[in-house]
């Protein structure tokens, strides 16, 4: 399976195991969302399963808020997570805070599928990573799959979560693995690890990292699209990196950072979001929280740059293969 | 139109302090004027009512015209008790804090009929999405007043365990959804709620409460398209009480059309209601909840009333307002009207009443000496500190573990 299909999979996975989830959004239902995504769950759960709603994401976020109250397990879609604006009071003030602020009165089980990410030529309002804005508010799970085979796992998973959670999806990806090479044609996600998507019902735990290459001179933490991108820089430049796919950002896998950290002594971060209080500046205290006596250079991070994403300038706004081999060169140096 | 440039209208309420109050430019139709419709009317029959005034008790305290629910005059008294309790529990509450055992608290005064009567026209299974000013609606359900003070005082009795500020009352048992301080986010939610139960094939529904002032709030306009695109079956109540905070009723749009007309651009029926009649609110609640549960979809009520007292207890309305300006409200006060209505039939008196005061006052008292037995704010039993970290999540992440053993040194 491609990415989409296997998270059209997990939903439909989802929608048989348990009456309680219904998926609503944009062009979610007869059409089956504008990436496909949800394509044929209306025509085989129902109409009250799977519906389209008015463009509001704001109304679409309140009113699945009011779904889980009464007891259902809400699966919104907000088309882009550029567009998740709008629904940020609802997501913050209320879901993130139902059960807290009701002493679990209030428990609020739904997954925000968003696709969010570059490298489409997407411009300003379809190529955001917004995850930091997420990852900074208490109550809120953010999960960001990289391959097919956990997109159906981690969605799974979120869906049967009893929290909140941000499910962003990288769209780049959605067809294929892309290194970050634009001049290059990609190949789609069969030829790939990753791929193999079980039919059935399975999970990916939540707050789980996985260790996507083994390295012993260096930690690359990351997720997303950057993965591949990251590890196709590692490969190229034959340095022996141990690279990090931490697929769960909240909560965040620090036993398995921690513990790669320390064995390599050096940190490279690598994320599209721009860079000022990005994900990655929390990954970067932590590293030096933790690892201090063990780091034998400063942490680097490579990121998208402070501006809003460029349309025509992708390729150098992109945290890309040059500036990873040379940011994994500085904190080689050391 | 006058003649000449436009100009920017910035609205100004008729009076302000140091001057009369006026009230001569608020219609108030007569009581029994307005003919009640079947509740399976079609909502393009009755786009004239939210321009009318549904009124029940007329000034004599007879209740007249189709709206009448005729209630059982047990129903009137038990109606009477739990707004006469309410302002007692609102009136001990503010002395409470004036007292300094709490940080804060917001009074309903004037406006306990919008509650109570609703509570009572409701099923107990009915999820009601209130504002902060709708306490009436847990004390009408006999919530123990014991709770809500304890979550008043934050102190080692409260559910919500020193995590919400005063009068942010959640009871989930009681049919009360957990009140958020962003305004309006409920009223979204509450549509969520009625579709979901629509969905379910289940027969309760929702009824959701928001004040003029937040109507402006972009939440009002998403709750009204969902819940007319999806026919949900929920009652959308607006309190208009004039005032939000020191802004008058035009500020929030108010000067040019009503409330409950916003309700018919989006093609629900709306009715306008005189919130300080008791049997008027019963009635039209009645309506809307019956309608809804046929699957006649959602209704918007506004509610005209008058916010009797000041905002908060950190707020002045001598600052903004002519400091009498409640005694002349037109539709005067819900208690007062009830009570007279109730000895207009012979069904009640004034030693009855004096003593019905009573006892409000003493059950009030009663309640509170439990409750300060578990604390208040500042002095006595307080919730743990280490359970602050608790129900951010349902399991508890490692990095709030590591902050809680922190923060317990």
């Amino acid at each position: 399976m491609n990415m989409i299909e296997a998270i059209n999979s997990a939903m439909d996975v989802a929608l048989a195991r348990d009456s309680n989830v219904t998926i609503l959004g944009e062009d979610v239902g007869f059409f089956g969302g504008v990436f496909r995504a949800t394509a044929g769950l209306q025509a085989k759960h129902g109409k009250t399963r799977v519906f389209d709603t008015p463009i509001t994401e704001c109304g679409i976020i309140g009113v699945a808020v009011g779904m889980a109250a009464y007891g259902l397990r809400p699966v919104p879609e907000i088309q882009f997570a550029d567009y998740i604006y709008p629904a940020l009071d609802q997501l913050v003030s209320e879901a993130a805070r139902l059960r807290y602020r009701s002493a679990g009165e209030f428990p609020m089980p739904i997954t925000v599928r968003s696709p969010f990410g570059g490298g489409i030529f997407g411009g300003q309002t379809h190529s955001q990573s917004p995850e930091g804005i997420f990852t900074h508010v208490s109550g809120l799970k953010t999960v960001v799959p990289s391959n097919p085979y956990d997109a159906k796992g981690l969605l799974l998973a979120s869906i049967e979560d009893n929290d909140p959670t941000i499910f962003f999806e990288p769209k780049r990806i959605y067809n294929g693995p892309f290194d970050g090479h634009y001049d290059r044609p990609v190949s789609p996600w069969a030829k790939h690890e990753g791929s193999e998507v079980p039919e059935g019902y399975y999970t990916v735990p939540l707050g789980k990292a996985a260790i996507v290459r083994a390295g012993a001179d260096v930690t690359i933490l990351t997720y997303g699209t950057m993965v591949h991108v990251a590890r196709a820089a590692v490969e190229e430049l034959g340095v022996d990196a141990e690279v990090i796919d931490l697929r769960t950002l909240v909560p965040l896998d620090i036993e398995t950072i921690e513990a790669s950290v320390k064995k390599t002594g050096r940190c490279l971060i690598v994320h599209e979001a721009t860079r000022t209080s990005g994900f990655g500046a929390e990954l970067a205290a932590m590293v030096q929280e933790r690892c201090f006596y063990h780091l034998e250079a400063p942490v680097e991070r490579v990121t998208g740059f402070d501006t809003p994403y460029p349309h025509s300038l992708e390729w150098a706004y992109f945290p890309g293969p040059i500036r990873i081999g040379m940011a994994l060169e500085k904190v080689m140096k050391d | 139109m006058a003649e000449g440039r436009a100009g920017l209208h910035v609205p100004e309420p008729v009076s302000r302090p140091g001057f009369e109050w006026d009230f001569s430019s608020v219609p108030i139709p007569a009581a029994g004027l307005v003919d009640r419709p079947p509740t399976n009317v079609a909502a393009d029959e009755i786009r004239d009512f939210p321009f009318k005034l549904i009124r029940v008790l007329d000034d004599d305290g007879r209740a007249v015209g189709s709206w009448n629910p005729d209630l059982a005059v047990e129903t009137l008294i038990e109606g009477l008790r739990a707004m006469m309790l309410t302002r007692a529990y609102d009136s001990r509450m503010v002395r409470m804090q004036r007292q300094g055992k709490t940080s804060f608290y917001m009074k309903s005064t004037g406006e306990e009929a919008v509650a109570v009567a609703a509570a009572m026209a409701l099923e107990r299974g009915d999820m009601c999405f209130p504002t902060y000013r709708q306490q009436g609606l847990l004390i009408a359900r006999n919530w123990p007043l014991v709770d809500m003070m304890n979550q008043v005082y934050s102190n080692s009795g409260d559910r919500l365990k020193g995590r919400q500020m005063p009068v942010f009352y959640s009871s989930r048992e009681a049919g009360f959804f957990s009140i958020s301080g962003n305004l309006g986010t409920q009223y979204v939610q509450a549509v969520g709620w009625a579709m979901a139960s629509a969905s379910d094939g289940d027969r309760r529904i929702a009824a959701a409460w928001i004040g003029e002032g937040a109507t402006a709030e972009g939440d009002f306009h998403y709750a009204l398209t969902f819940a007319s695109i999806y026919q949900a079956p929920v009652i959308l109540n607006i309190v208009n009480n004039q005032w939000a905070i020191s802004s008058f009723s035009g500020v929030a749009g108010g000067e040019r059309t009503t409330f409950a007309a916003r309700g018919l651009g989006y093609g629900i029926p709306a009715l306008r209601v005189d919130g300080n009649d008791f049997l008027a609110v019963f009635a039209v609640t009645s309506w809307a909840a019956e309608r809804a549960r046929r699957g006649g979809g959602p209704t918007v009520i506004e509610h005209f009333t008058y916010r009797a007292e000041g905002h908060s207890t950190s707020d002045d309305p001598g600052k903004y307002r002519p400091r009498d300006e409640a005694a002349g409200w037109p539709l005067g006060d819900p208690i007062s009207r009830l009570k007279a209505h109730l000895i207009n039939g012979g069904q009640w008196s004034e030693v009855e009443h004096l003593a019905m005061q009573k006892a409000a006052e003493a059950t009030v008292r009663e309640a509170d000496k439990e409750a300060e037995s578990y604390g208040t704010l500042t002095g006595g039993g307080r919730p743990d500190p280490s359970t602050m970290f608790d129900d951010v999540y349902k399991e508890m992440p490692e990095n709030l573990r590591a902050q809680r053993a922190q923060a317990m040194l």
